[in-house]
């Protein structure tokens, strides 16, 4: 994506229509709205942070306070309330599971891509057909079969569904990475002599280690965030941050700053993830189908 | 290529397939063979094989039909609006000017922040009947409306359309900066209006990733679960469930096991046919993009 970009800014500044648009007065009002209709759009979010750095009093007012003495307040409170535990399982459920998702992804995409294994389209197929289909169907038996085996409230269970949820995205998406490596280099890298763990670990890997990154940084966002898993399968001892937030459905209108404060800390990391992969966030949203 | 050599190629990926096949497939088996019991778990041992009993109730089940449809509403007018706001959004980024990298981030963070607390946000902040700022900003135009109990689908779609658009954003920003540029600059050349170099020539260029965006929006749109169960837990009565919501809470909150999984199997069924029609829209989208590389 960055290079087109790169690409057009380039081709379009040449005989410098650039410049003469930028004056253009319908340039400049379609940038100005442009820029009200983002700052509507995000308004919401930025609410919400407002509301985190409020006491509870100015946070439920009619007409909504504007003016306010920000407070941390609200953070204690909220650290107060055990988010510490809620936190630290997100956290935990997320890294594990993102990992053992490149273990098993990884090896599956070179299997798909550079190396490719008969039938390949049907184990794409395969792992694509898993997202097809709506989770609620596989729910009760999972509930079933968990409580039975004694592992209902148990984090390594989010672990596991999760790493199911995000592993078909993994695979297509670093498949995606692994066709863009040139198969000139491979050749190069086997007359030269070298072997094929060598080649992978020493062309192929550093090639694709973004792609890895950016695969990584999506399958945080959909652990992080997951919600449905969660509820039904945790209660107190492995609780994640969505199912913490839920807590405060009871006492709304009550503790609006609190649930902001909790809400921010919610929202933090992903956003900030998704920030830095934004680039790539469509690729892997999409399956790896696009660019 | 020899018998081991196959296996050599074929041993990275197995780990992961079987893995998947063991997630995934045998909890529907079990799905399949609960469908076909009576089985609630307020009155045990009441379990009995009743063949086809339970998916008999559920077509009979006025409330499934309209959950049904809530489903089907909740799906289509999200990926509408949110394909025709991504559209307008990424057509406006897609130019240069001030500040376009800071406004195109403020533009995807509603789709990164958790689903859970973005419906919370919407419930009590904008949609609240007393201090929502919606109810504040529409209070010069007479408006005072308690929008989760009077519109509770609308409600749950706009909080969806907020949290979609930005992703169909993306999508449709990265189809137009695939645009091949000497075609719309020899097109300029000749004269061409915008407007007409916007129907003839960046519209069915898009097509494609629209269609992506519809069908991507939809396989997840199936499973929205936090934004019904935060904002209006399907109610009141039933106006606002979908699906994934009603069999949670027949499974969940009624017990009845034997008809929440007769449900998803119904769901599952539904969802297969409509997949399998998206699937090939999408596979084209695949393999057009593949030889393009």
């Amino acid at each position: 994506m960055s290079t087109t970009t790169g690409s057009r800014a380039s081709s379009s500044t040449i005989d410098g229509v650039e410049i003469s648009r930028r004056r253009n007065p319908r340039g400049v009002l379609l940038t100005v709205f442009t820029w009200i209709l983002a700052l509507g759009f995000f308004f919401p979010v930025l609410w919400m942070v407002l509301t985190a750095f409020k006491k509870e009093s100015d946070a439920a007012t009619n007409p909504p306070t504007f003016i306010f003495t920000p407070t941390l307040q609200q953070f204690k409170e909220v650290f107060d309330a055990g988010i510490g535990t809620p936190l630290l399982n997100s956290l935990f459920a997320t890294i594990v599971s993102t990992i053992l998702v490149l273990a098993l992804g990884v090896p599956a995409a070179f299997a798909l891509s550079l190396r490719p294994v008969r039938n390949t389209q049907d184990a794409l197929f395969f792992f694509i057909s898993t997202k097809m289909l709506p989770i609620v169907a596989a729910i009760i038996p999972l509930y079933v079969i968990v409580g039975r085996i004694g592992m209902l409230d148990n984090i390594w269970t989010l672990i596991i569904l999760y790493t199911a949820m995000n592993l078909p995205i993994a695979v297509w998406m670093m498949r995606s990475f692994f066709l863009e490596v040139p198969g000139e280099l491979l050749e190069a890298a086997s007359i030269d002599g070298a072997s094929l763990w060598t080649s992978v670990r020493e062309v192929i890997l550093p090639l694709i280690s973004p792609g890895i990154a950016a695969t990584a940084l999506i399958c945080v966002i959909f652990s992080w965030n997951e919600f449905f898993f969660a509820v039904n399968m945790t209660a107190v001892n492995a609780q994640t941050m969505p199912v913490f937030l839920t807590g405060f459905m009871s006492g709304q209108g009550l503790y609006w700053a609190q649930l902001s404060a909790a809400s921010v800390l919610a929202a933090l990391p992903v956003v900030i993830c998704g920030w830095i992969a934004q680039n790539k966030l469509v690729r892997g949203l999409s399956f790896g189908a696009i660019k | 290529m020899s018998r081991a050599e196959g296996w050599r190629r074929r041993g990275p990926l197995l780990p992961a397939l079987i893995f998947m096949i063991v997630v995934t497939q045998i909890p529907f088996l079990f799905t399949l063979f609960y469908s076909t019991q009576s089985w609630n778990l307020v009155r045990p041992g009441s379990r009995s094989f009743v063949g086809f009993d339970n998916y008999t109730a559920v077509f009979t089940d006025a409330q499934f039909w309209r959950v049904t449809l809530n489903t089907i509403l909740l799906i289509v007018g999200t990926v509408i609006v949110s394909v025709i706001l991504g559209l307008i959004f990424a057509l406006l980024l897609d130019r240069k000017f001030l500040g376009r990298g800071i406004v195109r981030t403020l533009l995807i963070t509603p789709f990164l922040v958790t689903p859970v607390a973005a419906a919370l946000l919407w419930k009590t902040s904008l949609l609240s009947p007393t201090n929502g700022l919606v109810n504040w900003a529409l209070s010069p135009f007479g408006v005072h409306t308690d929008w989760l109990s009077q519109y509770p689908l609308m409600s749950v779609i706009a909080e969806l359309v907020w949290q979609w658009t930005p992703f169909m954003m993306l999508l449709i920003l990265a189809g137009l900066q695939s645009m091949p540029n000497d075609i719309t600059e020899a097109a300029r050349v000749d004269g061409a209006t915008s407007l007409r170099l916007f129907r003839e020539l960046t519209l069915p260029h898009l097509r494609r990733f629209i269609e992506l965006g519809a069908v991507l929006g939809a396989i997840y749109l199936v499973n929205t679960f936090d934004a019904v169960y935060m904002m209006t837990s399907g109610g009141p009565g039933v106006s606002s469930a979908n699906l994934p919501f009603y069999i949670y809470q027949r499974a969940f909150l009624g017990f009845d096991i034997g008809q929440a999984a007769a449900m998803g199997v119904v769901t599952v069924i539904g969802t297969i046919v409509v997949a399998s029609l998206a699937l090939r829209l999408i596979f084209k989208s695949f393999t057009g993009n593949e030889e393009a590389v």
